[in-house]
């Protein structure tokens, strides 16, 4: 049961059941523990990846299910290589706890490659499915918008 | 090499030691001298570094649970500012569950006096008492305490070390200590000379540490000024290691599923389809409940609920109506309290109009982000365990009895914690992976809760119930006697932990209850305990989440009664008790522009909580928009007498109130068949990016002493959210949640 996964520009081959979520291949076979488990139900966000740029549910993707190139949060960048998005996280010390927030990102990078200059509207309507119960939206929402910004920039 | 005979002597004693290309500071824990106190034999002196400099540079310590309140760097930046080194450069570690790290707060919180009314002796009897925090082995984050206890230790800390280190630059150059500077990790001497901490490292262990007065506030570069994270960058990069994220060589992942029916036991289970399911390697009876350990989390979660168990009934009423039914019967009870009873509460004053309300809350889980985990090797004559938690010398303890063995047989590595709340100060998770490891000697095994085992297995925020009766006359509140019914955290927690009953009133319980700081002639507060069996524990904020809300509640339904503007009537009221309770009420009127006067479809609410050290007042405003009710703003005031780190504080009032929101909008914990009703997020809402209020806060210093940061934030919001939506609607929330009698947006 052999299935071959690009995972953030390499190839991996995990030898799991069909039906186990994208969220457990990448956590406990590929070890990419940036990708959190929150609800399992697509309720909270914690598991937000990318598949071909587009952001999914990892928890709710099956292994069978995956038909392109995934990224997840280790791809977006590193510490010492962060992408604009991570580094206006920094920026506006957003995190608390933290433990919501690789999901966070992921959802707002995919937010912004579809709209680049995102109203507060906008930016509600997609971050409410993601959870945090530190209550650190408005600085999200405050990094989203520099972020944004700078993308213009650049 | 430090002289230790002062410690008996001392409480609080800063030693150091010398380590493989450098030196130690820190504190010694018990009193006889060992040749590497760093690893002590054993009933030999542990010293417990809080600063480490060695050939890679300097490591500081900050021995608190990072659970997103910034404690990581508001800790080190109180070592570095005396130290003198930059926040940036430095590596900043939790380091190992140790004695020495033992939180001096936590008992000088257990005084029986109102808080905002102690004296300086009182203070200072609080300050010695914290020594019993080091006896009773208590490292712990919790409370809101880690400022209080660090403030005054952390800076002696670090204040030694810099001398200890000039004294070895001096030595060598030739010149006296106090012709030397220190900055940024150097030392200076007056002829441009300059050497780093690493270069005399190796020196300064060879002397006794030298003690050093501690800089005046209008000397510090570090605090009292915002700081930027040490944990940010990883928590942005998925980098950020939490309890769920440890992975050790041939780690095996496993989940489990205890009794639904708290605290009953297990008759017998099948689990002939779960052994056959892919990627199972072993079925473990847990004693009250099953696990399952396999290649991989989710896999495990599957066969573990395939399992067909028989489980024993519920040690408590089953339906939530019996529940609350049993509870109230604590009021036929004589109080274990009335902390408060100042004039004549029995008596009507002549010409006051009589008041009364009933008010019930419901079982509330922490329901963190993170799922409960633990990690842990077994090894015979060790254990080793990875996982967040507020209380690791706790966990150390009877995780040790769990396995069979010593405490000094224990390391206990503690991760950032996905969430605290109080949670994270429990056993549960570290006790069923220690016993689980013990059946798998040589296998480190993670042990992963699925959302719904954790939200059905928590020790909740009790239910509770308040009975008010007030009176007003002319304009002000002349009479307020309260009685609350609830089971006991702390009681539980004491149980749970040492196998103690807890004696004495029970503080906790009627905290934010008998000292609300409002002047009224005639004031009684009784506090009855429920023995109900439920699992209950601390909620962000304990007993004042449910005394807030009956307090600040039925203050405003006394303003009413009054006739006068809820804001104005509390405002006297504070005036005359405690003037930073005023200033928080004045700050957020100023803020709001509170007239008094909302237009037609928008609702204000006020409210006004003293808790552990800090009154924090809140306005919260609402709208209809189209029949439903919407969160539109909040203002926050709050004054901590000394804010170490502005922009953290402001972060924990924000997200304090959204924790406090959160519940009244949409919390509840029901019980069904003695089994908890809600499994996951969908039945266990909170507010989201599109329901969160604009906010804004004010961080105010006028205060004498220092309050806490983490909890304060969280009991005004649910009482100031109720009052503006009857400001709005005209109907009383005497029940939460709100969901329930009202229509709210989502």
């Amino acid at each position: 049961m052999s299935t071959t996964l690009r995972i953030n520009g390499k190839t991996h081959q995990v030898d799991l059941p069909d039906d186990v979520p994208l969220l457990w291949v990448l956590r406990d076979e590929v070890g990419l523990t940036g990708t959190k488990y929150g609800c399992g139900v697509a309720a909270c966000g914690a598991c937000t990846v990318h598949i071909n740029g587009e952001a999914v549910r990892s928890c709710q993707t099956t292994l069978a299910d995956v038909d392109g190139e995934i990224t997840t949060i280790e791809g977006l960048g590193t510490p010492k290589a962060m992408s604009i998005i991570q580094q206006a996280w920094v920026d506006h010390q957003v995190a608390q706890c933290g433990y919501c927030q690789s999901g966070q990102i992921m959802q707002a990078a995919n937010l912004l490659t579809d709209n680049p200059t995102p109203s507060d509207a906008d930016i509600e309507e997609v971050m409410q499915g993601n959870l945090c119960r530190c209550g650190t939206y408005p600085r999200i929402r405050a990094a989203i918008h520099s972020a944004a910004q700078k993308m213009q920039e650049a | 090499m430090a002289s230790i005979g002062k410690i008996a002597r001392r409480t609080f004693l800063i030693g150091s030691a010398a380590i493989v290309g450098g030196v130690a500071f820190g504190a010694y824990y018990v009193s006889r001298p060992a040749p590497n106190p760093l690893k002590p034999g054993e009933g030999e002196a542990a010293l417990n570094p809080f600063v480490l400099i060695d050939q890679q540079g300097v490591t500081l310590f900050a021995p608190r649970a990072e659970m997103g309140q910034g404690v990581k760097t508001t800790w080190a930046a109180l070592i570095a500012e005396e130290l003198d080194v930059e926040l940036e450069d430095m590596r900043v570690l939790h380091g190992p569950a140790a004695r020495a790290y033992y939180n001096s707060a936590f008992m000088a919180d257990a005084l029986p006096n109102r808080g905002y009314d102690v004296s300086d002796f009182q203070h200072s009897i609080g300050e010695v008492l914290g020594v019993l925090g080091r006896t009773l082995n208590m490292q712990g984050t919790g409370g809101s305490t880690s400022m209080k206890d660090g403030y005054k230790r952390m800076r002696q800390a670090g204040a030694t070390a810099r001398e200890t280190l000039k004294q070895a630059a001096a030595n060598r150059l030739g010149v006296d200590r106090d012709q030397l500077k220190t900055a940024n990790g150097m030392v200076q001497a007056p002829d441009g000379t300059s050497m780093s901490y690493s270069e005399i490292a190796l020196d300064a262990a060879k002397l006794d540490p030298v003690e050093s007065d501690l800089r005046p506030r209008s000397e510090w570069r570090l605090l009292g000024k915002t700081q930027p994270r040490v944990d940010m960058i990883e928590k942005a990069t998925g980098t950020a290691e939490f309890g769920i994220d440890v992975r050790q060589p041939g780690m095996k992942f496993a989940s489990v599923r205890m009794n639904p029916r708290l605290g009953a036991g297990m008759n017998g289970f099948d689990a002939t389809e779960a052994q056959s399911m892919p990627g199972v390697e072993k079925i473990v009876d847990m004693g009250d409940g099953v696990a399952v350990v396999a290649n991989n989390t989710w896999l495990a979660m599957q066969a573990v609920e395939a399992i067909e168990v028989d489980w024993q009934e519920a040690p408590y009423p089953p339906e939530t109506d019996q529940v609350f039914a049993r509870i109230a019967e604590a009021f036929d009870d004589e109080p274990n309290s009335t902390m408060r009873d100042d004039g004549d509460a029995d008596q009507l004053p002549e010409g006051a109009v009589e008041l009364t309300a009933e008010y019930q809350l419901p079982y509330l889980a922490h329901a963190t982000m993170e799922p409960m985990n633990a990690t842990a090797l077994f090894e015979g004559d060790k254990l080793t365990l990875w996982c967040g938690n507020q209380m690791p010398t706790i966990h150390q303890w009877k995780c040790a009895a769990e396995a069979g063995l010593e405490s000094e047989q224990v390391e206990v590595h503690t991760t950032y914690l996905g969430g605290g709340f109080g949670r994270r100060v429990e056993l549960d998770f570290s006790i069923l992976a220690t016993r689980l490891a013990k059946k798998m000697p040589g296998v480190p095994v993670q042990l992963t809760w699925s959302r719904e085992e954790d939200m059905r297995h928590d020790f909740y925020r009790p239910g509770a119930i308040g009975r008010m009766r007030g009176a007003v006359k002319d304009g002000a509140a002349v009479l307020l006697d309260g009685k609350v019914a609830a089971a006991s955290p702390v009681a539980q927690v004491m149980d749970r932990i040492a196998g103690l009953p807890a004696g004495g009133p029970d503080k906790v319980h009627v905290e934010g209850f008998f000292n609300p700081p409002y002047a009224i002639p005639n004031f009684r507060m009784s506090g009855h305990l429920s023995d109900i069996s439920i699992p209950v524990g601390f909620w962000r904020s304990v007993g004042n989440s449910f005394n807030g809300f009956f307090v600040e509640s039925f203050i405003d339904e006394m303003a009413h009664k009054a006739g006068i503007d809820p804001m104005e009537f509390r405002l006297a009221l504070a005036r005359q008790e405690w003037a930073p309770a005023a200033g928080v009420l004045e700050a957020v009127k100023e803020m709001s522009n509170w007239t008094g006067q909302t237009p037609d479809g928008v609702g204000r609410g006020v409210a006004m909580c003293y808790s552990f050290g800090t009154p924090v007042a809140q306005v919260i405003e609402v709208f209809d928009d189209d029949g439903n009710i919407r969160l539109n703003k909040a203002w926050i005031a709050c004054d901590m007498g000394l804010a170490l780190d502005p922009e953290t504080v402001k972060a924990q009032m924000s997200g304090g109130m959204v924790y406090g929101l959160s519940a009244a909008l949409f919390g509840e914990i029901t019980f069904a068949n003695g089994e908890v009703e809600q499994g996951n997020f969908p039945d266990y809402e909170a507010l989201r990016m599109s329901t969160m209020p604009h906010t804004e806060v004010q961080v105010l210093e006028t205060q004498k002493h220092m309050g806490g940061a983490g909890e304060p934030g969280t009991p005004p919001a649910a009482p100031a959210l109720a009052n503006a939506i009857f400001d709005l609607t005209g109907k009383r929330a005497r029940r939460l949640p709100l969901m329930h009698d009202f229509n709210i947006w989502t």
